[in-house]
């Protein structure tokens, strides 16, 4: 059994190869248990991968990897009763009631019969999917749905919940839903590993961040520290001519402080401003000082892609075809 | 033993969830795989009804539509064809299990089912144990229908029994294969389409038309691949004789041989 100190997860040199693609490139990650662990990367750069070895659907081809003490390969039965996993898809029974479904997994897990609709009644309390619990699922809204198949894969009282994507397809609203599920079970002391492509899921969710591109483990930090060097805000501006975009970005540098990046296709200066509105009107004053015609100007969010460039000073690979897919494996 | 529980600082008592006291028994997960899998068929029309009068009407069609034409209107045709018919109906039903099969692994729930401490033969058990429940629906309801449409049993009560048990054992064997399509299947698009290989099975055989009635170069196959005897084995066993039951049997115990364990090592890989 795993002792209050072994780690929720130590992966070394795991790699996976489908034929000739290479999933997991010689992953190397090691996380503490108590904590909400984000794997942040672009579409294709191995998260579902990562998520389903640990889940001990996919053996890796070389590495190893443990969760909370136990070798996915050596000993998956012991890891299989550690997890609760809820994969890409809501994994739930359209045609059952929601009940139905979480006791039907209950008992999977490993419930007896008077056990499993304990842990059903109270995790539909805990989900607060009390007012749908008796509809079949089919006819739940996208959140509902999710939130239900996060019930599913919590029914069982796992040491470890395994969350792909947990957001992805559904509307703001149903994000919001999600999100307030999943900080109820942190907050309630559940570890979390989950993977995403939103930065600002990350941020909602997370206390630690590894980023992942093409398989390897690029970047890891505490989410405080990932906000420290990238959170800040962007200045943005978009110029009217062309040939005018390299003053536009010496203006940014120059008020912000920051390496102005700048994309000559879309005629788009930006660049970090610790300063945020400040910063920005003193961009707008300059730029107007020096008669710079301007389509577009405005504060936003830095993307998952300028997080790349803070944490690893290069760029993430283009999602152009997003996953590479494989006969036997999503 | 000691129950451990995930604590909720704030949260009410009641939401403390136990843990299992151990992983769930073999027999339970197969009951529990079946179970939902059953519910989903008989709760989904289009699964359970349509599939059954798509049956029928199959059955309708060959009875009244060509049968007068494949005999000259002779009467013979009907006892000829329905238990060929009755025999080889998981051919045409199996596409549903195929694509049930597909789906679960796209859909994520064969991948939550293997990330829990169950065992994987159980699953393979519970799956076919579901398919061949509704097989057994479809085959009873088929042959209902067939004596409904002129069916009669020449022989006594007992070798017509006999005949039915053969078409449950067919349905046992297909579904162990249609199992393995929908597992090597991408998706459930590519597991109707690869089903329809059964197609070539159940009309090149002399389950709709005597093989001797084939062109000599198409003779050969319809007559020594697995359904043809088959089919031939239920059709005596409801007059009394035993031609081709040993044969018949073989090919039953063959494919289940060679296609259950494929079925347990793909539901492995997940």
């Amino acid at each position: 059994m795993a002792m209050q100190d072994t780690p929720l997860l130590e992966a070394s040199g795991v790699t996976v190869r489908f034929g000739k693609v290479t999933a997991l490139d010689g992953l190397d990650l090691t996380a503490p248990t108590g904590e909400v662990l984000a794997i942040l990367g672009p579409n294709g750069a191995g998260k579902t991968t990562f998520v389903r070895t640990v889940a001990t659907l996919q053996r890796p081809t070389s590495g190893s990897l443990r969760v909370r003490g136990d070798d996915v390969v050596r000993d998956p039965v012991a890891v299989r009763r550690d997890i609760g996993l809820a994969g890409q898809f809501a994994a739930v029974e359209p045609t059952m009631t929601g009940r139905e479904n979480l006791e039907m997994t209950a008992r999977l897990f490993g419930h007896d019969r008077r056990a499993a609709p304990r842990a059903t009644a109270a995790v539909i309390e805990q989900l607060g999917l009390g007012e749908v619990a008796d509809r079949r699922s089919g006819s739940y809204s996208g959140g509902e749905r999710r939130r239900l198949d996060l019930g599913a894969s919590l029914v069982g009282a796992p040491r470890l919940l395994l969350l792909d994507e947990p957001t992805t397809g559904l509307d703001p609203a149903g994000r919001r839903e999600v999100w307030d599920a999943v900080r109820g079970l942190a907050a309630a002391g559940t570890d979390i590993l989950l993977t995403t492509h939103y930065l600002d899921e990350a941020d909602e969710l997370a206390d630690h961040v590894v980023v992942i591109d093409h398989g390897r483990a690029v970047a890891s930090a505490a989410i405080g520290d990932l906000k420290a060097s990238v959170g800040r805000d962007v200045i943005e501006v978009a110029v009217t001519d062309p040939a005018r975009i390299d003053e536009a970005g010496q203006i940014l540098g120059r008020v912000t402080g920051n390496q102005p990046r700048l994309d000559r296709g879309s005629r788009r200066a930006s660049s970090p401003a610790a300063g945020g509105a400040g910063e920005l009107a003193s961009v707008i004053r300059c730029l107007d000082d020096a008669a710079i015609g301007v389509d577009e100007i405005g504060l936003r969010r830095p993307t998952l892609d300028e997080v790349f460039l803070a944490l690893t000073g290069s760029h993430a690979a283009a999602p152009a075809t997003p996953h590479v897919t494989n006969g036997s494996s999503r | 033993m000691t129950t451990e529980a995930i604590t909720h600082p704030g949260a009410p008592a009641t939401a403390a969830i136990a843990r299992p006291a151990g992983p769930p028994g073999a027999f339970l997960v197969s009951a529990e795989v079946a179970r939902r899998a059953l519910r989903k068929y008989f709760r989904t029309p289009g699964l359970s009804v349509m599939g059954v009068v798509q049956s029928v009407l199959f059955l309708f069609s060959f009875r009244f539509v060509f049968g007068g034409a494949v005999q000259g209107g002779a009467p013979a045709y009907v006892d000829f064809f329905v238990p060929g018919y009755v025999a080889t109906i998981v051919l045409f039903t199996g596409a549903g299990i195929a694509v049930a099969v597909a789906e679960d692994r796209a859909g994520g729930f064969t991948g939550r089912l293997l990330s829990l401490p169950v065992p994987r033969l159980s699953i393979v058990a519970g799956r076919a144990l579901a398919d061949v429940t509704t097989n057994t629906w479809s085959i009873l309801v088929t042959a209902a229908f067939g004596f409904l449409f002129g069916f009669r049993l020449s022989g006594t009560v007992p070798e017509g029994l006999a005949a039915l048990g053969l078409c449950l054992v067919y349905g046992v064997v297909f579904t162990m294969v249609f199992i393995v399509i929908g597992l090597i299947s991408p998706n459930a698009q590519a597991a109707q389409g690869m089903s329809m290989i059964a197609f070539v099975f159940a009309f090149i055989s002399s389950t709709y038309v005597p093989a001797g009635t084939m062109p000599g170069w198409l003779q050969p196959f319809a007559r020594y691949q697995p359904i043809t005897p088959m089919v031939t084995a239920v059709r005596s066993l409801i007059v009394g004789s035993t031609s081709d039951l040993g044969l018949a049997l073989a090919w039953s115990a063959l494919l289940i041989a060679a296609f259950t364990p494929i079925a347990v090592l793909r539901y492995r890989r997940g």
